[in-house]
């Protein structure tokens, strides 16, 4: 996404002017803690900053004040009891890891779940997508001061959890997938409804990113600003919009398709610079991206079940099911008491999530409890990477540069 | 794809393993092997990025008691993964492996936050200090060992003390969160019940005075 503007690199010149600086300009080191409750830290971060005037010479990033533990939980309860607790991981797009969780589960349990689920799943995540994407938009263009972004997304983004609220029950901790299915299907009409927000979303988005893209002070702000190179993004693991950002096209929707990804086209946006301006663009596109992909599901909506049949030992039988049926009753009393029974086993699953590559390492040894489960959140890869990213810059190019790294503390302290 | 991968990696080095495996393609290494089969794996097979670090915990005397598990991913071989996984070298209490961020400069908080939940120490690593739990904790929470409940722990508020005077009081474990593994807890204490709060009521404020002395 090359740019014609070529805007003098701001740490550049600090650092430039001061080598000038005469030695009695000088100044001694200050030390300053940045955040955990700072606006532009969004959530609990902590970087403990060393400056050298306005130029930042050491970050260390501080960790762990939203730290509850979810993988000690997760080896202490059943499967099912876990899925409420993915949904506290990325609360701006907990149907994505609800997803996630629950094929990772599915992958241990050798269970295909039947193509309508898949697409429940499919179009949920996306709309999971296209919320966190615009709350992240929002959230840097506040940060650089374009805070009228943040008005028109959250008005888009109430709109996409009214149809969240509406699926699930609830706008936020919607807790939608289950082993081997979803709650419930989808209801009447909800599929028109969302392809009416996508009608409707398309023209405001374009409106949302021409108060952007060639927005003269966004621009100062960003372009050339935080700039991560295709190497440092893959030595630190960087994943998702960071990742591709800085050139790389990993885009696990396309490259290990998982929930039948594979049947809709779409396109993979990639940076060139690795700066904030270009993290900023790939997530533009991939709002557009994302409407691409949910027209598609919607215009082949498969019927059938909405959740895996064969899953007996796994998925809680129909209500109406258990309530006339004593065979039912049982085998619902097993899955709530003793958990769903997982077969021994390791598995890996990463899932593309809105802010990167989320991953579930789960170990079993039988029974209804995990023996291990790591969770490998985006958020926390992607941080690792601001004591280099931050060395040198402007203390007001980190708050760009935290901007648009789009992180979220509930998943990266876990 | 995948025992190609795996054999072409066992004529390289001998000493591997398969390791059973129902999705990706998985090895068992020996410790010191580590560090240049990962390299290897970076520079011959184009597994560029580190995902995951990560221990397991076999529970307390077992041995090994802690296996390290190393998830690689390759960005130009469409979504190929590979597991590397060796038991840790070291004692039960303080076991050991070998730091791979010379390979990676993303390990460092994966082994650092290995090193705080599991204490597995990252040999070579340059800086390493626990991530997610404040400095001076005395335990390594995802250890088997280590009760979901918690373990009351001095809070780290010397410079506080010193500033104000006043004393930092950590409120008391509410005994973690609901858990029904049938058989072996009592269920009727696991049950969820109001949250005790009266811990907060009870301690006198500082430059207050209580409303009961005042009717008094």
């Amino acid at each position: 996404m090359a740019t014609d503007y070529n805007f003098p690199d701001s740490a550049a010149r600090a650092a430039a002017a001061a080598q000038e600086a005469p030695a009695e300009f000088q100044t001694e080191k200050m030390s300053l803690a940045m955040g955990p409750s700072h606006p532009s830290t969004h959530g609990v971060l902590r970087l403990q900053l060393e400056l050298d005037g306005e130029t930042v010479t050491r970050a260390d990033p501080v960790l762990g004040y939203l730290h509850r533990g979810d993988e000690k939980i997760a080896e202490n309860m059943t499967y099912n009891q876990f899925v409420p607790y993915t949904d506290r991981l990325d609360y701006l797009a907990p149907l994505a890891n609800n997803m996630a969780y629950a094929i990772a589960v599915e992958r241990l349990a050798k269970l295909e779940v039947p193509a309508r689920c898949q697409a429940i799943r499919v179009v949920t995540a996306e709309m999971a997508r296209i919320s966190a994407h615009l709350m992240g938009l929002g959230a840097f263009g506040l940060d650089v001061g374009a805070w009228t972004v943040l008005l028109y997304s959250l008005e888009e983004r109430e709109k996409l959890y009214k149809l969240f609220e509406e699926l699930t029950g609830a706008r936020f901790t919607t807790s939608y997938t289950r082993i081997g299915g979803v709650t419930r299907d989808v209801p009447e009409g909800w599929l028109g409804r969302v392809g009416a927000f996508c009608d409707q979303f398309l023209p405001i988005l374009e409106e949302i990113l021409k108060l952007l893209t060639r927005n003269k002070i966004f621009m100062d702000r960003t372009v050339g600003v935080g700039v991560i190179s295709r190497a440092d993004a893959l030595a630190y693991g960087l994943t998702g919009p960071n990742l591709r950002g800085s050139g790389v096209g990993l885009d696990l929707r396309k490259d290990k398709p998982y929930s039948g990804y594979e049947q809709y086209e779409f396109d993979v946006p990639v940076g060139t610079t690795g700066d904030c301006y270009d993290r900023y663009l790939v997530r533009g596109e991939e709002m557009r991206q994302s409407v691409r992909i949910i027209r598609q599901v919607l215009a082949r909506f498969p019927d059938g079940p909405w959740y895996a049949p064969d899953a007996r030992r796994i998925f809680a039988p129909p209500k109406d099911k258990i309530l006339t049926s004593m065979e039912e009753l049982i085998q619902n009393f097993m899955i709530v008491t003793e958990g769903p029974q997982i077969p021994p086993g390791e598995v890996y699953f990463e899932a593309e999530n809105p802010k990167g590559v989320l991953g579930f390492f789960i170990v079993s040894r039988g029974g209804g409890v995990p023996y291990r489960l790591k969770i490998r959140s985006p958020s926390f890869c992607n941080l690792s990477i601001l004591p280099k990213a931050c060395q040198g810059i402007l203390i007001s190019d980190v708050v760009a540069l935290l901007g648009s790294m789009d992180f979220v503390m509930g998943e990266c302290d876990r | 794809m995948s025992a190609d991968l795996v054999s072409t990696l066992q004529a390289r080095f001998p000493r591997l393993a398969p390791r059973p495996s129902a999705d990706h393609p998985a090895v068992n290494a020996p410790l010191e092997e580590v560090v240049p089969l990962l390299r290897c794996l970076r520079d011959e097979h184009g597994f560029d990025l580190l995902t995951d670090v990560t221990a397991i915990d076999w529970a307390p005397g077992a041995a090994p008691r802690f296996t390290v598990v190393y998830h690689l991913l390759s960005t130009t071989r469409a979504g190929a993964y590979v597991r590397v996984a060796a038991p840790c070298a070291g004692t039960e209490e303080a076991p050991v492996a070998p730091s791979v961020t010379s390979l990676w400069a993303g390990a460092d908080w994966h082994e650092r936050e290995c090193f705080d939940l599991m204490g597995v120490r990252f040999e070579g690593h340059p800086d390493l200090r626990r991530i997610l739990m404040w400095d001076g904790y005395p335990y390594h929470p995802l250890r088997k060992d280590f009760p979901l409940a918690g373990i009351e722990t001095e809070l780290p508020a010397e410079d506080v003390a010193a500033e104000t005077g006043a004393r930092v009081v950590a409120a008391p474990m509410a005994g973690g969160p609901f858990v029904a593994s049938a058989g072996e807890i009592n269920l009727t204490e696991a049950e969820p019940r109001a949250k005790d709060e009266s811990w907060s009521d009870r301690a006198p404020q500082p430059g207050h005075t209580p409303l009961r002395q005042v009717k008094e």
